[in-house]
């Protein structure tokens, strides 16, 4: 087997146990690694009782899985999975950063963590030896503190014990205190401005007294199939991805004017309008007023797409977050109509250090926001903030809310489509229509009304990953933006950013120079793709305990209303386009007209199991 | 005609924590990616502020001095003026690495020999992928044997962790304790 290490790590927190995983060859071959063995280990495991199974319950099992690319690819990152507390189903959340590299020459392919600690803890990883260890000293502390703490621990102990060297610090994922309390918009952290936001699993590292894992690994990365293979491939991504400079040069904070000025698709005032012209908020802004370093990458990468930002003076000073990218300069910015780049700045470093995910929580305060524009919750409903469109401040306050379950905040930490069930049950209103979503995950920052932006009418409603912006549901479905492709970023844990500039048969290549598993472009995107796809729909349309997902492959109802501002004004797309694509969609990926895969499709993919089940559950 | 040495210099504000000069090493040093056996670390005590750490060649050589066996199994690269182990020699006592100013050589994971950075023979392959990808925090300077020796060392062959305070202080605008 090339370009693994070979075994998986499971640990027990309940009982403090740990035990070595392996998975044969044909099952790699099959599902890879990351996103997709991360589905095959939860059904396997869980997919019986599916419906029964709390997210937030011991009975949950937390994935930190690598990929055979992580290390060798340009860009490494780590894959989180598990049962998802905001989709019930699975997502495959990826993280940039070293971890992923540590375990792997610490000889260990990923995590499989199981059960509850009895007290705050967590997991080291030196080499081949795993300790469960006491965090009751660092629980309730911010992301950075957190961070620097443990690291310097870590590290100051091993200077001690193994003298052969000067210890760096190891690597580390954390949770904050949203994900201590639960809130099923929790991230996993990593470095500082780095995170796993989709799915929530920072809220199951909490529900498993988990406050961080710390890997340190000696060795070399595995052997790979076709070594000369590999680095002439390397070679060529490097440079490609040298060669393309917009992500190099701006990151994706580039897109924070773009994307609303030109395209129409970012949200502002939680999607009410999805244009701004503020000049402001342009990426020079943030180069010459907060970036301090301008070229910030993760393992193995070229393109340094990231960029570190500071706040060094005035109101917000000490605010330290990335670029910041895209995603959170909308969701942290123009969705809540603050479009200053320190005001930004600090929301970041704020809500990273509570624990949050940047679009999840940033999803919710622009939501919250609306229903106070609106008069339906009111300053006393939120400890006398007045919430208005661009107060940084008092957004500040109602995250702190949030990850503290403090007064209001106790509903919404629940997520968007939960708490507009709930607090729509208390007013006596339908808040749905207000809540920009799909399948409980709030959706990226690209809209679909301009039909500028990349994702697809169909895009978000088909999605295995609901709103996730960067698994979307797409025709052809071997487009570079397909999730078919991005599923193989997921699966062999790479970065994204370094593939925009090769092509996706390139990436197979590599795939198989790594492993030597010789998979075609077909068999990639008829069947191993297909196949990850067919388990977390099914996933997805067993839901459960609380949200269930059958017949509900729909967009937002936001997404219908005509866009009020820009040169788009006026656009949106009809329902019955929507429902014509979805159709198509189910079509070409083999699911019958009501989206659930056929027992054919199922079946031609070696799923017989996830067949029977789904039926059973679905009471077909 | 005097001897060329060269230096690797390090402007540490431009390490992006890449990591590449890491794999380049390992590459060419051990034919496969091995963060921790290459003579090049890149510290991060804190997010945001990576810096690559590696012999700087000081003029008195202190770990030469303290390598106590017979012949030395440390001595110094005539051509380059890189530091080279006889690993044949070396008894793994790890007294160069306590004696090195910066704690820069250490015992190499696979058979705890004290390993430091041997400029590959005058072209060091993390200078040149920290080029290519345009970061340009390493660079190679060539001097003249003999010709302001003392400075290079004086600079980089420093406790990471005063590095790393001194870069916090810069980036963030406060020194923050790693």
């Amino acid at each position: 087997m090339r370009g693994y290490a070979g075994k998986f790590a499971e640990i027990d927190l309940t009982n403090e146990s740990v035990k070595e995983v392996r998975f044969d060859e044909t099952t790699l071959r099959s599902y890879i690694g990351g996103r997709g063995l991360a589905a095959k280990i939860l059904w396997d495991r869980l997919g019986e009782k599916w419906d029964e199974v709390d997210p937030l319950g011991p009975e949950n099992i937390l994935l930190l899985l690598s990929g055979p690319m992580t290390g060798f690819y340009p860009g490494g990152r780590l894959c989180i999975s598990g049962k998802s507390p905001q989709s019930n189903g699975i997502t495959g959340s990826t993280v940039a950063g070293e971890f992923a590299v540590e375990l792997k020459c610490a000889g260990w392919d990923g995590l499989i963590i199981t059960g509850k600690a009895k007290k705050p803890s967590y997991i080291l990883v030196k080499d081949s030896k795993i300790e469960i260890r006491d965090a009751t000293h660092v629980w309730g502390k911010d992301g950075k503190q957190t961070l620097l703490k443990l690291s310097k621990e870590v590290r100051e102990e091993f200077d001690k014990k193994y003298r052969e060297r000067l210890w760096r610090e190891p690597a580390m994922v954390y949770i904050g205190p949203a994900g201590e309390n639960r809130c099923r918009v929790a991230g996993v952290q990593a470095k500082w401005a780095h995170g796993a936001g989709y799915g929530g699993y920072g809220a199951v590292m909490g529900s498993k007294n988990l406050k961080a894992v710390l890997a340190e690994g000696t060795g070399p990365l595995p052997e790979v199939y076709d070594q000369a293979k590999m680095l002439e491939l390397l070679n060529q991504v490097r440079k490609a991805s040298i060669a393309n400079d917009v992500w190099r040069r701006w990151g994706t904070g580039y897109l924070g004017y773009y994307v609303g000025n030109i395209q129409s698709s970012e949200p502002v005032k939680n999607w009410q309008e999805e244009w701004h012209d503020e000049k402001s908020f342009a990426v020079d802004q943030f180069e010459s007023r907060v970036w301090v370093k301008r070229y910030w990458a993760d393992f193995g990468c070229p393109t340094a797409c990231e960029k570190l930002s500071v706040v060094r003076c005035g109101d917000f000073k000490g605010a330290i977050t990335d670029n910041p990218d895209y995603e959170t300069q909308a969701y942290m910015g123009t969705n809540l109509a603050v479009f200053t780049p320190e005001a930004n700045v600090y929301l970041n470093s704020l809500i990273e250090d509570l624990g949050f995910c940047g679009i999840q929580v940033g999803n919710i305060l622009g939501f919250t926001a609306e229903l106070y524009q609106r008069g339906i919750i009111s300053k006393e409903d939120l400890d006398g903030v007045e919430l208005k469109w661009g107060d940084a401040k008092a957004f500040a306050k109602v995250a702190e809310m949030i990850a503290y379950r403090k007064g209001l905040g106790d509903i919404l930490a629940e997520g968007t489509y939960r708490a507009a069930i709930k607090l729509g049950q208390i007013k006596g209103k339908d808040l749905l229509q207000y809540a920009v979503q799909a399948k409980g995950i709030g959706i990226g920052a690209h809209g679909i009304r301009s039909g500028l932006d990349y994702p697809q009418l169909h895009s978000y409603t088909c999605g295995a990953q609901g709103g996730d912006h960067t698994s979307v549901a797409y025709l052809p479905i071997t487009h570079p933006s397909s999730e078919h492709t991005t599923m193989l970023m997921d699966s062999g844990v790479y970065c994204m950013f370094n593939s925009f500039s090769v092509t996706p048969q390139f990436q197979i290549d590599f795939l198989n120079a790594v492993t030597g598993f010789n998979i075609s472009f077909e068999e990639w995107y008829n069947e191993i793709a297909m196949r990850i796809i067919a388990i977390q729909r099914a996933a997805l349309l067993i839901g459960g305990p609380d949200a269930k997902w059958f017949g509900s492959d729909v967009n937002p109802p936001r997404f219908y209303e005509p866009l009020p501002t820009g040169p788009c004004k006026g656009k949106a797309p009809k329902p019955e386009d929507v429902e014509k694509m979805n159709k198509e969609y189910y079509k070409t990926v083999g699911w019958d007209e009501r989206g659930i895969p056929t027992s054919e499709t199922l079946n031609k993919l070696g799923l017989s199991n996830v067949d029977a089940v789904l039926k059973k559950k679905l009471g077909l | 005609m005097s001897t060329k040495h060269i230096w690797i210099t390090r402007d540490f504000l431009r390490c992006s924590g890449c990591r590449m000069c890491e794999i380049a090493c390992s590459l060419s040093h051990e034919g496969k990616i091995w963060p921790d056996a290459s003579r090049i670390r890149v510290f991060m005590y804190a997010p945001g502020i990576e810096f690559p750490h590696l012999c700087a060649q000081c003029h008195d050589h202190p770990c030469v001095e303290a390598c106590p066996t017979t012949p030395k199994a440390l001595s110094v690269d005539e051509k380059t003026g890189a530091i080279v182990v006889d690993r044949e020699k070396c008894i793994s006592c790890g007294n160069c690495i306590r004696a090195c100013p910066g704690h820069v050589p250490f015992l190499h994971p696979k058979d705890n020999k004290a390993t430091i950075c041997d400029l590959c023979n005058g072209d060091p392959q993390c200078v040149k992928v920290c080029r290519e990808a345009g970061f340009d925090c390493l660079n190679v300077v060539t001097y003249d044997k003999g010709q302001g020796e003392a400075l290079n060392y004086r600079v980089y062959a420093r406790d990471p962790k005063a590095i790393a305070e001194g870069l916090t202080e810069l980036m963030f605008g406060e020194k923050m304790e790693v």
